[in-house]
């Protein structure tokens, strides 16, 4: 198989700043105390993923999994070493963030999607497909995105980044949003990704999902990448094995989501 | 085909894209700069129709209000400068002479103010989507573009009304005017885009910066009173590309209402240039300026580009 995205040595510093108003800065300058600091939030990562591979990325909370993301994503670049990748990038990063409130529906889908890099003819094309996985009733489309439930703002948002063709799909934060029938549809709509040959890139605490979905596993730790292979080791070295096979459960709470007319 | 695969998801992955085995190696943050701008110009184009009905959506005079401004500047002008400081005397028709230079300075700031706060205002989408952020400033400038026509059209009615025939030189001086605004406005958007980024005292230090373009230009004197009163460094004067591009919009409708006795003589009957010769040389060499000045920027902010999705 081709090899689909390659990162090496890749380093991205963060820069802390203590104090950022003239007055703060004078003061700490004269009393000799630091004014910024720096640490790095991806250190030293080297992997390459072949087109067609599943990778489930871990870690911790600030372990710097969406740091790497944004890093494949091109969204940030890196202080050291290079990513590069081959084909279309895509995926479930940031759905809806493009979205402005004033506009209707149907201007944030097609604003959305051409930020997401779509061609006028491809948005043209799917613009229908987009609205039936949204489940947002035709009235609503001509109506302000400011006057949408959260849930189906973040629908739409799904709906837009999930039609997105691409040779590499990131997915990061899927199931925090949406009702369990949509949250289904996502995971459905992923396994489709992943089994027609793209390259999937999921970052998820949920080993019972990432078990699902990959077939290989990248595990962070304070930036560095310490651990890249087998799955259900991989999930054993996150001590995460404990947990149960789906974590759906949580979510129901915005059930109401679902019957929103 | 889409029917089997649609059935289990709801939504099919499009058969029709094919998956590339042999697609070349690319770097997922290109810096191509403007050029990316320009590759992406349907993206472009919906940012700027955002820009437009957004502005004003929930307002009920909405588009009207684009025109308000510079009509409230216009007559505050008229009235302090025409009627208390008696210029109305001294330059003939002068309301066609403010309202041609408001028309470019409203252009400039428009751009230069909302360009500068273009990329912190699109914080949600610069922090978390591949999206170059040149993107921003250049839309700013065609939104302040849009709403040059409008005012175009009014400056136009009343020209015609005063006897005006359009002319070939017009038409050219109005198009280079535009240019060299469209060219520099962009270029210091896209610098002070930046900046802003890592400080937002950039914002108001742009807004201080503005102020001086309205009394560096001649709009409520005219560029006889510079001869006059700086003698021979009004040469310098003439360096500043958008005095040119005023005295460009001047040249084709302030100039064409002017009788032939105003136009060489002033009150008094003394002789005068109501306007720098050789305005079309300096018009097009100010393009080259401003042209070399957005290269610049292009440079600055491409340097500064990487530290934008994280200090933002």
């Amino acid at each position: 198989m081709a090899e689909s995205i390659r990162v090496e040595n890749v380093t991205k510093e963060f820069t802390l700043r203590y104090h950022r108003t003239f007055k703060q800065v004078t003061v700490a300058l004269a009393r000799g105390r630091q004014i910024s600091d720096t640490f790095p939030a991806v250190d030293d990562v080297s992997f390459t993923v072949s087109q067609g591979e599943s990778i489930g990325l871990m870690g911790l909370n600030g372990s710097g999994k969406s740091t790497l993301l944004k890093m494949i994503n091109g969204v940030m670049r890196p202080d050291h070493g290079t990513v590069r990748t081959r084909g279309r990038i895509a995926g479930l990063i940031a759905t809806g963030a493009g979205f402005h409130p004033q506009l209707s529906g149907k201007e944030n889908i097609m604003l959305n999607a051409a930020i997401l890099g779509m061609s006028e003819n491809e948005i043209a094309r799917k613009y229908d497909d987009i609205v039936d996985f949204a489940e947002i009733p035709t009235k609503f489309l001509q109506t302000e995105v400011g006057h949408y439930s959260s849930g189906q703002s973040a629908r739409l948002g799904f709906a837009v980044a999930i039609h997105v063709d691409s040779e590499i799909f990131l997915a990061d934060e899927v199931l925090a949003v949406g009702d369990k029938p949509f949250k289904k549809k996502c995971l459905e709509r992923m396994e489709q990704v992943r089994d027609s040959g793209r390259t999937l890139f999921y970052v998820s605490h949920a080993g019972g999902s990432v078990k699902r979905m990959c077939n290989r596993v990248l595990i962070l730790e304070q930036g560095r990448l310490i651990f890249d292979g087998d799955v259900k080791e991989g999930i054993k070295v996150l001590k995460y094995d404990d947990e149960r096979p789906e974590d759906e459960e949580h979510f129901d709470s915005d059930e109401e989501l679902g019957a929103d007319i | 085909m889409t029917d089997s695969l649609q059935a289990s998801a709801g939504a099919s992955v499009d058969p029709a894209y094919d998956l590339g085995e042999d697609r070349p190696w690319e770097d997922p943050a290109p810096s191509r700069g403007l050029l990316e701008v320009f590759r992406r110009r349907y993206l472009l184009k919906l940012l700027v129709r955002r820009e437009i009905s957004a502005r004003y959506s929930g307002s009920f005079l909405g588009l009207i209000w684009s025109y308000i401004n510079p009509l409230s500047q216009f007559f505050i002008y008229f009235a302090i400068i025409g009627v208390i400081f008696q210029l109305h005397d001294s330059i003939p028709n002068f309301p066609i002479h403010i309202f041609s230079a408001i028309i470019i300075v409203h252009f400039f700031t428009e751009t230069f103010n909302a360009g500068t706060r273009s990329i912190v205002r699109n914080k949600a989408i610069v922090k978390k989507m591949a999206v170059p952020a040149e993107m921003f400033p250049v839309a700013s400038m065609l939104v302040s573009l849009y709403h040059v026509f409008p005012q175009l059209v009014i400056l136009l009615v009343a020209v015609l009304f005063m006897g005006w025939t359009p002319t070939l030189s017009g038409v050219l001086a109005v198009a280079i005017a535009l240019t060299i605004i469209m060219t520099l406005g962009t270029a210091m958007a896209l610098f002070f885009s930046a900046a802003n980024v890592l400080f937002r005292d950039f914002a108001s230090f742009v807004n201080i910066l503005t102020n001086f373009v309205r009394f560096g230009v001649p709009m409520i004197y005219s560029y006889t009173m510079v001869g006059d009163r700086f003698g021979r460094f009004a040469d310098y004067y003439v360096l500043n590309p958008i005095a040119d591009a005023v005295m460009l919009m001047q040249h084709a409708f302030w100039i064409g209402t002017l009788t032939e006795a105003e136009l060489n003589f002033d009150d008094k009957g003394q002789a005068v240039d109501r306007l720098p010769d050789h305005l079309f040389t300096l018009g097009f060499t100010m393009i080259g300026v401003s042209l070399l000045i957005l290269v610049l920027a292009q440079y600055v902010f491409s340097k500064l580009e990487k530290q934008i999705p994280e200090r933002i």
